[in-house]
């Protein structure tokens, strides 16, 4: 049964993501013979080319794609490379590390809620400070340049990017290597940069090219934060792929096609910028100019790197407050009234999308923690881990665009009745949630001292009874762990709930992003609550729960 | 060499942890001298080290001045110490040929990019690795790999050696030549050296003072 584990993550993950886009682009080429399109044509690409502002749409998406991911790079980058191994460093890494929970949505109402004109900034400083009586005629939020969504994506990706930054640290004897470069005589963030973070960018190339595929192919932070005349390139997509004219799906796949090669351009573009930064770099090493006055930098970065952080933090807080807020007029600073009956109101029709959310996430996850453990020990029977093929197939659904799959994968599911069901809508959000299980899951599982293993079979163990009741109960908070991570990434996923649900099985995020064009600041607060607190649920029952079970058991614990 | 060093005065350090004193040196290292801390892992022989290089842990106390060249070192940032360091790993940069991590350790001072270059060939001669400087450090030896590490910290021209059991390892032949190559370079610049080792072999090589430390040790 195990041997076939590692066959059934293949089919799992890609078979999904192949057949979707082989069914997204056969429509883009006018081939859907159940909506009539019998033969091939590049008609679906004329009209989409003839949309007004489509080549604004689509260059958006690229430089807020391109722009976005830059920035997280350049602000991790220099934070880790002017603080790593300080104090400073620890204190900032617990305060960004729980934002990674926070889904998307959340955060980019959070953020909204903090910079809109009548958001928390304004009323912080008025009218005492800037005089406004009332909140100003600006477009802050869903600017035209989408500014505030390039902000928004690089608070959200900036603690990914630190998370698996930190992950590959100690890989490589970062401390020590900064050690050497500032008795070299180097400042701390020149040495670090010109000696180690070339091997850490290394480690971290894959989910930084997810984070292009996201950044310049999202839709949930897009419609909350990002312009609107035009949308962007994937909003304007979902929109045509939802219209009651079926006619329209043509040119929604053809558009979809057309994000596809925006993302790879991007991401080529993203490769030419790691060629001139390398050989800068290298350049630049090889001058010797130690570059010790970075004192300046250092403070910035710091000072970015934490108010990115507070500002997300700042902006789940007003969303709570919002969420029980009664009357809050512009300027004030604090509601005038709290009251719970806004949550009353909201109640009966949250607990429907509240069941829906926490069955497909716990399924999900279920399914994907059961494949990530049988691959796991099926690799420790063999040997072999894969090596960098696994690797790709595990990001394959993080560097297509979703879009570019989702489409083909709904007309797919029509076509066979399958569409809206249970077992679809758990199955895709397996694709989003088997990676994240398995990456946070395997390197702990692989890290496990195997002379464990030999002891249990030098004592007369079978392979099942060791993996039982060695393996397991010694990894349970890593297990743990990563299923919490799971549950938070199937509770932030929008686009696969929207489409293959086909917009019958609403969740907590479907209904937080589709509240979101209402304005009604109280009802957003109550989902978006819901949103963030589903997967911080989860992490604490992750973390609680080992300490519960072996609460006699220091070396398990370590307490 | 302008910039030989006048030795290494350690005066009256004292590192300790949680109120617990883990060492306590004072003792003047004369340029081409070697001075070894011995103890079993754990025991706290590093500290010193990290103290001297300017990198200890905050968790550790410690007082105490290092002088070198009449200067108080411990006033000054690790930049401006001129430490060389050398650990148990070579700890080269993957991403950087061999040369590129000798011209990357060289001082800005010399220029253009030909005589860094030249200078930088003459040290892996110097080494005994004559025209590697094109070679990827992955594809060299555990011994090689030890010499690039060596010819690196030598070409950032050091007023002092810190040495954290950088032999520890090699193989035992290796170990023995490459105890040879230190100190012969360290004696030849008229560099002091702080050696920090588990290992005897190692303290009774370097021909010194030891320094032994550590709870086993004192219990004896």
């Amino acid at each position: 049964m195990l041997r076939y584990s590692p066959l059934i993550a293949l089919l799992v993950l890609a078979v999904p993501v192949l057949c979707g886009l082989a069914g997204t682009v056969l429509p883009a080429f006018g081939y859907l013979p159940a909506l009539g399109g019998e033969d091939f044509s590049l008609l679906p690409f004329g009209e989409l080319f003839s949309q007004t502002g489509i080549w604004r749409s689509i260059s958006q998406s690229f430089f807020i794609g391109i722009i976005s991911t830059a920035l997280s790079v350049m602000l991790v980058a220099g934070f880790v490379s002017a603080w790593y191994g300080t104090r400073l460093f620890k204190k900032v890494q617990y305060l960004v590390s729980p934002l990674l929970s926070v889904p998307h949505a959340a955060a980019a109402f959070g953020f909204a809620f903090m910079i809109a004109p009548s958001g928390f900034f304004a009323r912080l400083f008025s009218p005492w400070l800037t005089g406004w009586e009332r909140p100003l005629d600006l477009l802050i939020v869903n600017d035209q340049l989408g500014l505030a969504l390039i902000a928004g994506l690089v608070v959200k990706e900036v603690p990914f990017l630190l998370l698996v930054t930190l992950a590959a640290l100690p890989q490589i004897a970062a401390i020590k290597s900064s050690h050497l470069t500032q008795s070299l005589g180097y400042g701390r963030m020149a040495g670090f940069l010109l000696s180690t973070w070339p091997s850490v960018y290394r480690q971290i190339r894959l989910p930084i090219f997810a984070v292009i595929a996201y950044a310049s192919a999202n839709v949930d932070m897009a419609i909350i934060l990002g312009p609107a005349t035009p949308y962007t390139l994937p909003v304007r997509l979902v929109g045509w792929m939802n219209d009651p004219d079926l006619k329209m799906r043509f040119m929604a796949c053809a558009g979809a096609c057309v994000q596809i090669a925006v993302t790879a351009f991007a991401l080529l573009v993203w490769i030419l910028i790691e060629r001139f930064t390398g050989a800068a770099s290298r350049s630049l090493a090889a001058k010797g100019n130690r570059y010790t006055h970075d004192w300046g930098f250092r403070v910035t970065a710091s000072v970015l790197m934490t108010a990115s952080a507070l500002i997300v933090f700042g902006g789940l807080l007003v969303l709570a407050l919002w969420s029980v807020s009664g009357l809050w007029q512009f300027p004030n600073t604090l509601p005038n009234t709290l009251s719970f009956k806004n949550w009353m109101r909201a109640l009966p029709g949250l607990s429907q999308p509240l069941i829906t959310t926490i069955i497909i996430g716990g399924a999900s996850v279920a399914i994907s923690i059961i494949i990530s453990l049988a691959c796991l020990a099926r690799e420790q029977q063999t040997g072999r881990n894969g090596g960098n093929r696994a690797l790709l197939l595990l990001y394959l659904p993080l560097l297509v665009p979703q879009i570019g799959f989702l489409f083909g994968l709904q007309l797919l599911l029509l076509s066979v009745n399958a569409i809206a069901s249970w077992t679809a809508l758990i199955l895709v959000h397996v694709v989003f949630v088997l990676p994240y299980v398995f990456l946070s899951l395997s390197a702990p599982w692989r890290a496990f001292d195997k002379r464990y293993d030999s002891i249990g079979a030098a004592l007369g163990s079978s392979n099942w009874r060791i993996f039982w009741r060695i393996r397991t109960p010694m990894l349970l908070r890593a297990i743990l762990a990563a299923c919490a991570v799971g549950f938070a990434v199937s509770i932030g996923q929008y686009l696969p709930t929207l489409l293959i649900g086909a917009g019958r099985f609403p969740t907590i995020t479907t209904e937080a992003v589709a509240l979101g064009s209402g304005g009604n600041r109280r009802i957003i607060g109550i989902y978006a609550f819901m949103q963030m607190m589903l997967p911080f649920i989860g992490f604490l029952l992750a973390s609680t729960l080992p300490a519960l079970i072996f609460r006699n058991r220091r070396g398990i614990t370590g307490l | 060499m302008s910039y030989a060093s006048t030795g290494l005065k350690i005066d009256g350090v004292r590192i300790s942890l949680n109120g617990r004193e883990l060492l306590a040196v004072d003792h003047l290292i004369n340029p081409k001298e070697v001075l070894t801390i011995m103890g079993p892992s754990g025991s706290g022989k590093s500290t010193l080290l990290a103290y001297i290089g300017g990198f200890l842990d905050p968790a550790f106390e410690a007082e105490g001045d290092v002088y070198c060249s009449d200067m108080n070192i411990t006033l000054v940032k690790p930049q401006q110490r001129r430490a060389g360091l050398l650990f148990q790993d070579p700890l080269l940069f993957p991403h950087m040929s061999v040369g590129g991590n000798l011209v990357f350790a060289m001082p800005a001072d010399i220029q253009p990019k030909a005589e860094r270059r030249s200078q930088a060939e003459q040290a892996l001669t110097d080494v005994g690795l004559d025209g590697f400087f094109e070679r990827d450090p992955d594809t060299l030896s555990g011994g090689q790999k030890a010499r690039v590490a060596l010819a690196r910290v030598l070409i950032s021209r050091p007023a002092f050696l810190l040495l954290d059991e950088p032999f520890s390892k090699l193989d035992a032949d290796r170990r023995a030549q490459m105890r040879e190559l230190v100190f012969e370079n360290a004696k030849r610049r008229s560099l002091p050296v702080l050696l920090v080792t588990h290992d005897r072999e190692d303290a009774l090589a370097a021909n010194g003072t030891i320094i032994e430390v550590g709870s086993q040790t004192a219990g004896q």
